[in-house]
């Protein structure tokens, strides 16, 4: 059996007197699907945080493939295989989408600190982002400036973005957050279009796009793993009915 | 699907991005006029390319990088008095006081960089304009060396080449100043189309999405910095050389809020906004001051608070629209 893709070891995080991590140890096998889901204010997005570098945990380890990220800086995470999108979008509004993927794949390359050359000449990297975004069914918008697009097709730029830094670690923040449901599915199944060697972890709210798309289950609750397992566990699991799945039914 | 495919393959409509409008090509032969028309006012366009230089090394870290300073003043005036003190005491060559000038500035730069790249904001203007006034206070009181208030005297600069002196007439002086700020305008075309120039422009889009595509952008702020104090700084000493003396106005707050404002009403992170806000705001200065000198920048202050009002996006910002909306009836 190959080492994990992503291994968390006791990773803890406190606002003041507010733990919003506990004592986390995850593990996610390479080309995993693993959704990772929680009420409100369990520290989902946190836990991203963590382990992107955008937060400095108190104790634990962050381990990538073989290698101890857990003193880099988020950036150069990145350049190792660990990308992330946003459940809020944080895109690049006056950029349109090509030049957004084209930056991506640059920085990837180390091309984006070379002032002397055009951009236009580097038909590589620009080959390469167009590929992205037509993956991605971006293509025929992707001369049209950000903040102009559709809502659904921004959060389809979040994960071009991500996988313009060929990521081995994909973690995805909501990724359909705010789309409106019959449009959500088409996001999934981007996402299980992609490689099965990239390794994804996925927070979602939805129950039918989490049970149909992850191949197992983490849910978090107050910081801390509360139960994990196969879809099938955690549905069957009476614990988390009542403190995750049984509360959708009110709200 | 083949038919809804876009006309332009993606590097053809990048190329594009980057190629020569006739507009351009028309900004640059009119900039000879003055030589033609109007060559009693030579010195003032020579004041104007000059301006015009300093604007555009703002343009890149605040149009393009979204770094904003109210202190960039600072590398002018090193760049103005490096170059007057080394033709003072090891040379009046022209072009070597110019590589002067620009170096130091450019150390200037970087060294400060390194404090720019962690701030954003009403910090970093705080930061700009404390490290600005420093420079200023220094070149005050280094009044053995730099003159001080009086200025600093003896410059002399050899002619050009050997040949073309720095004359009252200001041929000289607008050859040499036009042909540095389009030597100059030349390198930062290409670089705002280059990779780094995509950069710069990710980091004013936004700056937490940068590390999230693993970009360094404090390295890319510092770069973009410190090439924007080398600019600053060959305008400094171009001033210098043409005028022949050094003044205190050249590292002064005023230089520095002037050149923000020029950026601002022709429009930053387009390289030719600062170009034409140079060009009003001069020529302005020197009509209005010639009905009221103490009162002219009432002017500017209703010109200022109008074309923010009215183009956000500058003068230029405002053409450019009114262009497009033109072209796609």
């Amino acid at each position: 059996m190959s080492a994990p893709a992503l291994v968390t070891r006791g990773l803890s995080k406190s606002f003041g007197s507010l733990a919003v991590a506990r004592d986390i140890e995850l593990s996610l096998p390479v080309g995993a699907r693993y959704a990772l889901i929680g009420p409100n204010g369990a520290g989902k997005t946190t836990l991203i945080n963590l382990m992107t570098g955008m937060l400095t945990p108190d104790a634990g380890q962050i381990v990538l493939g073989e290698q101890d990220i857990t003193a880099l800086e988020p950036q150069d995470r990145v350049r190792r295989g660990l990308a992330r999108t946003f459940q809020i979008n944080t895109l690049f509004p006056g950029l349109n989408a090509l030049e957004a993927v084209t930056l991506a794949v640059a920085e990837r390359r180390r091309l984006a600190g070379q002032f002397w050359r055009t951009i236009g000449a580097d038909s590589e990297t620009i080959d390469e982002a167009y590929e992205i975004l037509r993956k991605l069914r971006l293509g025929d918008d992707c001369y049209q400036v950000t903040r102009e697009l559709p809502y659904g097709r921004q959060r389809l730029l979040e994960i071009a973005l991500a996988l313009a830094t060929k990521p081995k670690v994909l973690l995805l923040d909501e990724p359909a957050a705010g789309v409106p449901q019959e449009e959500s599915g088409d996001i999934f199944e981007v996402v299980a279009s992609l490689s099965d060697d990239l390794t994804l972890l996925f927070i979602e709210h939805d129950m039918h796009v989490v049970f149909r798309f992850a191949t197992h289950i983490i849910v978090l609750v107050s910081g801390a793993i509360f139960a994990q397992g196969s879809p099938a566990e955690i549905s069957a699991d009476s614990g988390v009915r009542e403190v995750y799945l049984g509360k959708r039914h009110h709200g | 699907m083949a038919s809804t495919a876009p006309a332009l393959t993606p590097q053809a409509y990048l190329q594009g991005l980057s190629r020569w409008h006739p507009l351009e090509i028309a900004f640059w032969l009119a900039t000879l006029l003055p030589f033609v028309l109007f060559p009693s006012y030579l010195s003032l366009a020579s004041q104007i390319a000059i301006t015009a230089l300093f604007a555009l090394s703002l343009d890149l870290i605040l149009g393009y990088a979204g770094v904003v300073s109210l202190g960039h003043a600072a590398f002018f005036g090193i760049g103005a008095y490096s170059a007057g003190l080394f033709s003072k005491f090891v040379w009046g060559e022209a072009f070597s006081g110019l590589l002067v000038g620009a170096a130091l500035a450019g150390i200037a730069g970087y060294a400060t960089s390194f404090i720019i790249c962690r701030f954003r904001h009403l910090t970093l203007i705080m930061i700009t304009l404390g490290l600005g006034l420093l420079a200023f206070e220094v070149a005050n009181s280094a009044h053995w060396l730099t003159g001080g208030s009086d200025g600093l005297q003896g410059v002399h600069i050899l002619p050009l080449f050997g040949v073309f002196k720095f004359d009252l007439y200001g041929y000289t002086a607008y050859s040499y100043a036009l042909a540095a700020l389009f030597i100059v305008f030349l390198g930062m075309r290409r670089l705002v189309n280059s990779p780094f120039g995509l950069a710069l422009r990710g980091i004013r889009e936004n700056l937490v999405r940068m590390p999230a595509i693993g970009a360094a952008s404090r390295a890319h702020i510092r770069k973009a910095y410190t090439i924007a104090a080398i600019v600053a700084g060959i305008a400094g000493a171009i001033l210098t050389q043409t005028t022949e003396s050094a003044a205190l106005e050249s590292i002064s707050f005023q230089r520095s809020a002037d050149v923000l404002v020029m950026l601002v009403l022709g429009g930053a992170g387009r390289l030719y906004g600062g170009l034409i806000g140079a060009i009003i705001f001069l020529i302005a200065r020197d009509q209005f001051s010639g009905i009221a000198p103490q009162y002219w920048y009432f002017w500017i202050g209703i010109l200022l608070v109008t074309v923010v009002l009215v183009l956000p996006n500058g003068i230029l910002g405002g053409l450019s629209r009114i262009y497009a909306r033109w072209r796609r009836p």
